[in-house]
């Protein structure tokens, strides 16, 4: 974050090129490896990484007390079935969904810029999908059978309800964490090569010689390789909208007021996608500085993420219009008293912060200078995610806690266990990531050569 | 002809990849067959200089999701109509609209399975040894080298004629290749 416009190498057209220029196929090779092949982490790494793994113990009590004691400890009880469980899970799921789009949209429309992120994009969706997928599990009362989700041949003789958008989740969600885990497993096929040739150490050697499989770069592996990886990317672009959308549909199949909203799953897609930018933003920023990727990862990028920020933060304001809009227009008194509800209730103040947090801040970046201002990009991005959680608080607990009769009116309040909980995943989420960085190339060094390729031509390497 | 057997193939190592593709495209108009190109990235024109025959992996997954999406509807229809019918206020027990999204999980599981396991399987790996490996040159193969063999097992190979030809093409250098 530091020292940033000390270099403005911008291009003709007056933005910042993808990859700074002098780079060969050996300095972006040697540099992304040193990272990973380094015998010492650096100091901010390891500060790091104690936090994380300080919340993840955090996130273990918290689930150890849960399985011991129930969910009980838990401020969610009737009518607020549903608090910060599934809010944590949509919240979560929602930030996987920018890495698949990084990855698999942009590589179909031959994005040049997406190269640099894609590689820590994806492992966020991955980590993001695994906090996610927690949450349900740990909100069925008796994780342990978690596996009666699934349909197999049982001796309680009992199937599960093939109409409902909560199994439809079950295989969304599975498939998504599936696929996403492919996704990156293949791309790292060659990196991990790559590793394996410049470790010195014996270890290192044989651990990414094996996950590498003995990959070669023979001309037709490489054929077949980006065949299976744009038929993944192809196949991964519909799966990621569909995800969502079902994520939507869980809320729109109901009957309660604010949920049952034909709008839903595309503006459920448009704020994962929101939400995910925001995400890839927190962490590249610190990450760009930490080990000096500013030639990689350039204001180029920044800039980019958040030009889709700014696009996605509009759909998002268009639902939250039309949510009023519909309410309104539909005459029903249920719709209208939630509407009204949110907006000057008990939990009004939630509302209102969502607005600025995702409508009013987001439009600083229509102006060239906060895209440029790398800071202020953190923090932006800082403030979408928490506006991203606060709009799902307002959706799943404002329509649950004041649904049709007054007499199952009731206000929701979270415990320390709750918070202790979200807290703690995020110290999972970054615990993985923190491992991620040290031991796998944060940035695909291959598609980078391919970079050099493309941008310096055959004659001068 | 006992040279076929201790060695696996000649392999010229270039340093840029306009070098590697106008050796490979001169290797297989001299009439070799058995040649394969080493590069630390995919190159435009090679699989053409080469003259590789294009994968069949595209119509294994197109195979692989049909799988999935069959599965998936077999599997709801069954459930919901034969193995376990819930007489919901009178709806239709074959609700397939309903089916739908699964189905297309399962679709897109069953082609992304076969796209990755299918590339790999067609690849020959996972192969933790190759003989290429035991050439420390080679190790520059995933960084900035670029790398054309010509396998011993080649119609046309002939140790001292094969090597002459490749130094033609003025490699950086030109290793024997044990088997």
């Amino acid at each position: 974050m530091s020292g940033e416009p000390a270099r403005d190498d911008t291009l003709s057209d007056g933005r910042p090129p993808v990859l700074e220029p002098g780079h060969t196929y050996a300095t972006v090779t040697d540099q992304i490896s040193s990272i990973v092949l380094a015998r010492r982490a650096p100091r901010s790494w390891l500060g790091g990484f104690i936090v994380a793994l300080g919340l993840l113990m955090v996130f273990l009590y918290a689930t150890a007390y849960l399985l011991a004691t129930g969910i009980g400890i838990w401020g969610n009880n009737i009518p607020v079935a549903w608090a910060f469980d599934i809010i944590n899970f949509v919240w979560w799921i929602g930030i996987g969904h920018a890495g698949t789009l990084i990855s698999a949209v942009l590589l179909l429309f031959r994005q040049q810029w997406r190269t640099s992120i894609n590689r820590f994009a994806e492992a966020m969706t991955l980590f993001a999908v695994a906090c996610a997928g927690l949450y349900p599990i740990l909100h069925l009362g008796r994780p342990w059978i978690f596996y009666w989700l699934l349909p197999y041949p049982s001796t309680l003789g009992v199937w599960p309800q093939f109409r409902s958008p909560l199994i439809w989740d079950v295989f969304a969600v599975s498939t998504y964490a599936t696929v996403s885990l492919l996704f990156w497993y293949v791309g790292l096929i060659p990196d991990l090569a790559t590793l394996r040739d410049r470790a010195q150490r014996r270890v290192p050697q044989v651990i990414y010689g094996i996950l590498a499989m003995g990959w070669r770069g023979s001309a037709t592996h490489w054929h077949r390789y980006q065949t299976a990886y744009l038929l993944l990317a192809g196949l991964a672009t519909p799966l990621v909208v569909s995800v969502h959308s079902i994520v939507g549909l869980d809320f729109a199949a109901s009957i309660v007021p604010g949920w049952h909203v034909t709008l839903f799953p595309p503006y459920f897609v448009a704020g994962a996608i929101f939400s995910g930018f925001a995400m890839v933003m927190t962490l590249a920023i610190p990450l760009r500085a930490v080990y000096g990727l500013q030639d990689f990862i350039t204001l180029r990028h920044l800039g980019n993420m958040a030009k889709v920020m700014l696009t996605t933060g509009l759909i998002v304001a268009y639902g939250y219009l039309m949510e009023i809009f519909f309410s309104w227009y539909s005459g029903n008194e249920f719709e209208w008293s939630l509407i009204v509800n949110r907006l000057l209730g008990p939990y009004a103040a939630a509302y209102w912060s969502l607005i600025a947090c995702n409508v009013l801040i987001p439009q600083l970046l229509w102006f060239r200078r906060v895209r440029r201002n790398v800071p202020l990009l953190f923090v932006i991005s800082l403030i979408v995610n928490v506006g991203m959680w606060l709009e799902r608080f307002v959706i799943i607990v404002i329509s649950l806690h004041h649904d049709f009769l007054p007499s199952s009116w009731e206000i929701y309040r979270p415990t320390i266990w709750d918070f202790a909980q979200f807290f703690g995943s995020i110290g999972l989420f970054l615990t993985l990531l923190f491992l991620f960085i040290r031991v796998l190339p944060v940035i695909s060094i291959f598609e980078l050569r391919e970079l050099v390729h493309a941008t310096s031509g055959e004659e001068e390497d | 002809m006992d040279q076929r057997v201790e060695l696996y193939g000649l392999l010229a190592e270039f340093e840029h990849p306009h070098e590697l593709l106008a050796a490979a495209a001169t290797a297989r108009d001299a009439g070799y067959r058995r040649v394969e190109a080493y590069s630390p990235i995919p190159l435009e024109g090679m699989t053409e200089a080469l003259g590789t025959v294009p994968t069949q992996l595209p119509r294994l997954t197109l195979l692989g999701g049909l799988l999935g999406a069959a599965v998936g509807y077999a599997l709801q229809y069954w459930v919901a109509v034969i193995e376990y019918p819930l007489n919901v206020g009178g709806r239709p027990l074959h609700s397939w609209p309903a089916f739908l999204p699964i189905v297309f999980e399962l679709a897109v599981l069953g082609a992304s399975l076969t796209a990755v396991l299918g590339m790999l399987a067609l690849n020959g790996l996972p192969r933790p040894h190759h003989p290429l490996f035991a050439v420390p040159e080679f190790r520059l193969a995933s960084r900035d080298r670029f790398f054309l063999c010509i396998e011993a097992r080649d119609a046309k190979f002939d140790l001292d004629q094969t090597r002459s030809f490749l130094s033609e093409l003025h490699p950086k250098s030109l290793i024997e290749v044990p088997r």
